[in-house]
């Protein structure tokens, strides 16, 4: 095999990194220097987070319920009967600070990533964008800059929603299974600190940053009808996912684990 | 007006436009013939900055507007009125909105004015009280109205129509080309008019320019396009699938 289609596969990666990269500095700046599309960004808002709320309940639930189960198995073969109520701050702490923010990162990005990719891309294709520049509007402080704003600020907030229904759901799992309930509460409490849930918060508004940002970017990027559109989508799922996953692995290795260290 | 020099414009291998010179005169109508597919619309994007050349210079009022800064593209567009092929009307929004999206934003318009323009501007392509459907609920014609009443409502000084009579019955299409000249009349805008219609092309064009090849073959009034010794014009204007042009 050639270098050249090795090579011409590199500098693709290196010209997309450099799309997504000018694309966010675009955003950044929009937001800075220009008033806010209040009206759009706030029907942002209710798209991105509100109409996310059913399927984040359920994704934490059911994750809150797994955890519990597995944390409950765990302790009662390892440790013994009755330790098991010490399972909660390892509940807590282990959805807080990955399970919930990477389950409902991925979701949103299953929801709301694909829904931006697919209507700005139809909008591409449809020539509205085209529309918008010949209207002497910039399409990056319309559409880009209200999505990344909404998704930063609401995807922190689902998780923090995430977090307390699936840490009560752990609970509830490790109650039905008879836990002393006092030791599980008492220990939840002693170990679980802020940090530890900010920490989760922080990587998911970066997790929000991202989808946002890829999601426009393969909508601004969609070509040829509605193939393109579809291909739009599908890119925006897979390189917003593998971003969130590799964003939170170096995001837990650089936040330190525990403030007053 | 509008000066356009050697612009040559590639997608990947193919050459779309090969060398196009185009001077476009203040307050007259040109119309650009040509087939489909022969970038003709290519040619009306680069004139609003819609798309940069890979070669040449287009200047818009003497201003050469390939090296701008977004700002100062920004203020240019603002001179011109573009109706879309298929309307590219905001999903989103009503058809008030759409009308109103570049008044609102970036006009200082009181808003009794703004509603005032907006019915104004809907009575003028004949869909009068349709400002609160969505663009999901008109057929294609009238989203293209729609689409044109957008465009002429903050009196742009030049206005570019892609293919205006595609898509619209031939009575609605006539309603549209008496509308291009009214506008251009009334308004004294400077129209560039995209079509392969010749019925509509002779009615509205004070002058044509026939493209073919990625070149302008001919250029001249209606009846030099009418008389023209190309047999390349000639079988475009009559419509016939015989003559030296083979691709369709």
């Amino acid at each position: 095999m050639s270098t050249a289609p090795r090579l011409s596969l590199l500098t693709d990666v290196f010209r997309e990194i450099g799309q997504v990269g000018i694309l966010f500095g675009q955003a950044l700046t929009a937001l800075i220097r220009k008033p806010l599309e209040r009206e759009n960004f706030l029907q942002q808002l209710e798209d991105i987070g509100v109409r996310s709320l059913p399927v984040v309940s359920l994704t934490a639930a059911f994750g809150g319920l797994v955890f519990g189960l597995q944390t409950y198995i765990g302790f009662h073969r390892y440790i013994g009967a009755g330790s098991e109520a010490y399972g909660g701050p390892i509940i807590s702490l282990g959805l807080s600070k990955e399970l919930i923010p990477i389950l409902v990162g991925l979701m949103v990005t299953g929801r709301v990533g694909s829904a931006i990719a697919a209507e700005i891309g139809t909008m591409k294709i449809t020539e509205q964008i085209d529309a918008l520049y010949s209207l002497g509007a910039d399409p990056v402080r319309y559409l880009v800059a209200p999505r990344v704003l909404a998704s930063f600020i609401m995807v922190p907030l689902l998780v923090l929603y995430g977090d307390i229904i699936g840490i009560f759901c752990g609970y509830v799992y490790n109650l039905l299974m008879g836990v002393n309930r006092y030791i599980y509460v008492k220990n939840t409490l002693l170990y679980l600190e802020l940090w530890d849930v900010l920490t989760g918060l922080i990587k998911a508004a970066a997790f929000g940053v991202v989808i946002a940002v890829i999601g426009c970017w393969q909508g601004l990027e969609a070509r040829g009808g509605a193939e393109g559109v579809g291909r739009a989508t599908t890119r925006t799922v897979v390189i917003a996912s593998i971003l969130i996953l590799i964003f939170n692995f170096f995001l837990s290795k650089a936040l330190p684990a525990n403030l007053s260290l | 007006m509008i000066e356009i020099k050697n612009l040559h414009k590639s997608f990947g291998d193919k050459e779309v436009l090969r060398g196009i010179d185009l001077f476009i005169r203040k307050g007259e109508t040109m119309a650009v013939i040509g087939q489909s597919g022969s970038g003709k619309s290519v040619l009306i994007k680069h004139m609003i900055g819609l798309m940069r050349p890979d070669q040449g210079k287009i200047l818009v009022d003497g201003v050469d507007i390939c090296c701008l800064s977004d700002q100062e593209m920004y203020e240019i567009r603002r001179k011109f009125g573009l109706l879309f092929q298929a309307g590219a009307l905001f999903d989103s929004l009503t058809v008030a909105e759409n009308v109103s999206f570049g008044l609102e934003r970036y006009r200082d318009f009181p808003r009794d004015e703004i509603r005032r323009i907006v019915t104004e501007s809907l009575a003028k392509v004949g869909l009068r009280g349709a400002e609160d459907l969505m663009p999901h609920e008109l057929s294609g014609g009238m989203k293209k109205r729609v689409g044109l009443a957008r465009a002429i409502a903050y009196e742009p000084e030049i206005m570019l129509y892609d293919e205006p009579s595609t898509g619209i019955d031939p009575i609605r299409a006539d309603a549209i080309n008496d509308l291009i000249i009214r506008t251009q009349q009334e308004m004294n805008v400077t129209s560039v008019v995209i079509t392969h219609d010749m019925t509509s092309a002779y009615k509205v064009a004070d002058r044509m320019a026939m493209l073919y090849n990625g070149k302008i073959v001919q250029i001249g009034s209606p009846e030099d396009i009418r008389n023209s010794p190309d047999p390349v014009v000639q079988q475009f204007i009559h419509g016939r699938a015989e003559g030296p042009i083979k691709e369709y």
